[in-house]
């Protein structure tokens, strides 16, 4: 579904990725794990095509959409839930809902919102409301709602337990494990690798902007370096 | 007590003028972050553009007018998409000269076309209506009408319609924009589109109150439009509104009653005394910078 081949990103005279390739199958959870800084934003921003890598190809659905501005991407099937979830805080949740309808046909949106508060009961109950007045575990529900509106095939998340208790980041794992099952490929971008690693098929690990081991999920809960680095001990 | 009435009309119907104008620097500011200084000057070019199809055409005003706004609107995007969207990533400094300097090039490309000498402008609407003692121009009262109607419906349009919210989304945060698939280049080229339209009324409007018409008509009334927008809280469109107004309404009364030639000073010292008590202006919010 995605084949990432030789990226490299530079911001300014910074060499942030070198010679990233990965896969992302069907039906996939993929993750990508590492430090602060080893470069998997960077990484999820060149796909969406907000950065540029000056070589290589990103293919998507057997296309090659590098050089793609990340508006048109997202009618192809693209989805980003970005780091820090960018809600739009002055916009209802349900105008939050409703751009991440924007490229698609008016006629489905109204059905849209009703599977988002499906799937998220909570802001439901919180239609009218601004997202600034949202708990931080709410935004996210909402900023993975929003993209789930536009009906991805594929989609992203960054860092989604950012900033969140651990029984909301249980919760938003929970979630990411009922999307997997329901058949959504995702590709997830994550500091706590541990519960990363335990919802996804496979993962890459990230040092300074390059890919240093790769497995299925197990194996790399297991991997002697993988464990001392990222998930203590 | 007429005479309390006629300046309070006239300082409404002026302040109709600073609101229109004030509502297309306030949104193109909340959604290109940017002080579009050549906006009064299409104000100016809006007025010449219906002088002309009055003068030598022989329309009607309000063809004039919807020729005026035809020529603004189209002329706006052309300034975006010259003169400003090369500069998107560059800093707010280089942008604002730019922006003065879009101001001079039509000021002086007006007077080019069109001359120095000052024309003298016949109203779309002209006569009065006279309520006992109180004279009422019709043009006083098709502005405030205009004015009113285009709060409405811009309210409407940014609350309601999808192009309304993408331009809030915007406002907000481009890059999530964009990962929703918003076009965020073709949405500020649409808020200038309509900043500009809405200029083109505004100059309409002015030139047949004031009836005269030069290559610098529009640059006092920009910058008090400007004024006006930072004292109703720039960005926000209520704001723009109530800022318009009163800022109006001000004006003719310390003309009135105290100096015409002490207005404008008047009308900035209120401006700084609000700034002083309301950084972020009337109806603003204010939002600590983040560090």
């Amino acid at each position: 579904m995605l084949k990432v081949n030789d990226i490299n990103v530079y911001y300014g005279a910074i060499h942030a990725i070198k010679d990233i390739s990965f896969e992302v199958h069907p039906g996939e959870v993929v993750t990508l794990i590492g430090a602060n800084g080893a470069g998997k934003t960077t990484t999820l921003q060149t796909i969406s095509g907000l950065l540029h890598s000056r070589t290589g190809s990103i293919e998507f659905m057997g296309e090659n959409i590098m050089g793609q501005p990340a508006h048109k991407l997202v009618g192809k099937g693209l989805a980003q839930v970005p780091e820090g979830r960018r809600v739009f805080l002055q916009m209802s949740v349900e105008e939050n809902l409703e751009m991440g309808a924007y490229t698609q046909p008016k006629s489905t949106v109204a059905a849209g919102i009703e599977r988002a508060y499906e799937l998220f009961p909570r802001l439901s109950e919180r239609r009218r409301q601004v997202a600034g007045t949202l708990s931080g575990g709410e935004q996210q529900m909402l900023a993975m709602g929003r993209a789930l509106m536009s009906n991805p095939k594929l989609l992203m998340l960054d860092e989604p337990s950012m900033g969140l208790a651990p029984i909301l980041v249980e919760q938003i794992f929970d979630i990411i494990r009922n999307l997997h099952k329901a058949g959504t490929t995702i590709l997830l971008v994550e500091q706590n690798a541990q519960m990363a690693l335990s919802v996804a098929d496979r993962g890459y690990v990230l040092e300074t902007g390059k890919i240093v081991s790769t497995g299925t999920g197990a194996q790399l809960l297991n991997d002697e370096s993988v464990k001392k680095a990222y998930l203590g001990g | 007590m007429t005479e309390f009435l006629n300046y309070l009309i006239s300082g409404i119907s002026l302040g109709s003028v600073y609101a229109i104008i004030a509502l297309g620097y306030t949104m193109v500011y909340g959604i290109a972050k940017m002080l579009n200084f050549a906006h009064g000057d299409v104000i100016m070019v809006g007025g010449y553009v219906s002088f002309c199809a009055v003068f030598y055409l022989d329309l009607p005003g309000w063809l004039a007018t919807i020729l005026a706004i035809i020529v603004c609107t189209v002329l706006g995007v052309v300034i975006e998409g010259l003169a400003y969207k090369p500069l998107r990533q560059a800093g707010t400094l280089a942008v604002l000269i730019t922006a003065i300097g879009v101001s001079y090039f039509l000021q002086n490309a007006a007077q080019l076309i069109w001359g120095t000498s000052t024309k003298s402008y016949a109203s779309v609407m002209p006569g009065n209506l006279s309520l006992g003692g109180v004279t009422i121009p019709y043009i006083s009262i098709l502005t405030i009408a205009a004015c009113l109607i285009i709060m409405v419906v811009l309210t409407q349009f940014i609350n309601r319609s999808k192009l309304g919210k993408a331009m809030r989304a915007c406002s907000e945060d481009k890059g999530a924009a964009q990962l929703m698939g918003i076009h965020v280049n073709r949405t500020i080229s649409m808020t200038f589109a309509i900043g500009s339209a809405l200029a083109a009324i505004a100059g309409v409007l002015l030139c047949s109150s004031y009836t005269t018409l030069n290559p610098t008509t529009g640059s006092m009334p920009g910058i008090k439009a400007f004024t006006a927008a930072v004292f109703g809280g720039i960005g926000s469109i209520p704001g723009a509104f109530l800022g318009g107004i009163l800022l109006g309404v001000i004006e003719s009364m310390a003309k009135a009653y105290l100096s015409s030639a002490l207005a404008n000073s008047i009308v900035f010292a209120v401006l700084i005394i609000v700034l002083l008590v309301r950084p972020a202006g009337l109806l603003g919010k204010y939002v600590p910078e983040k560090v």
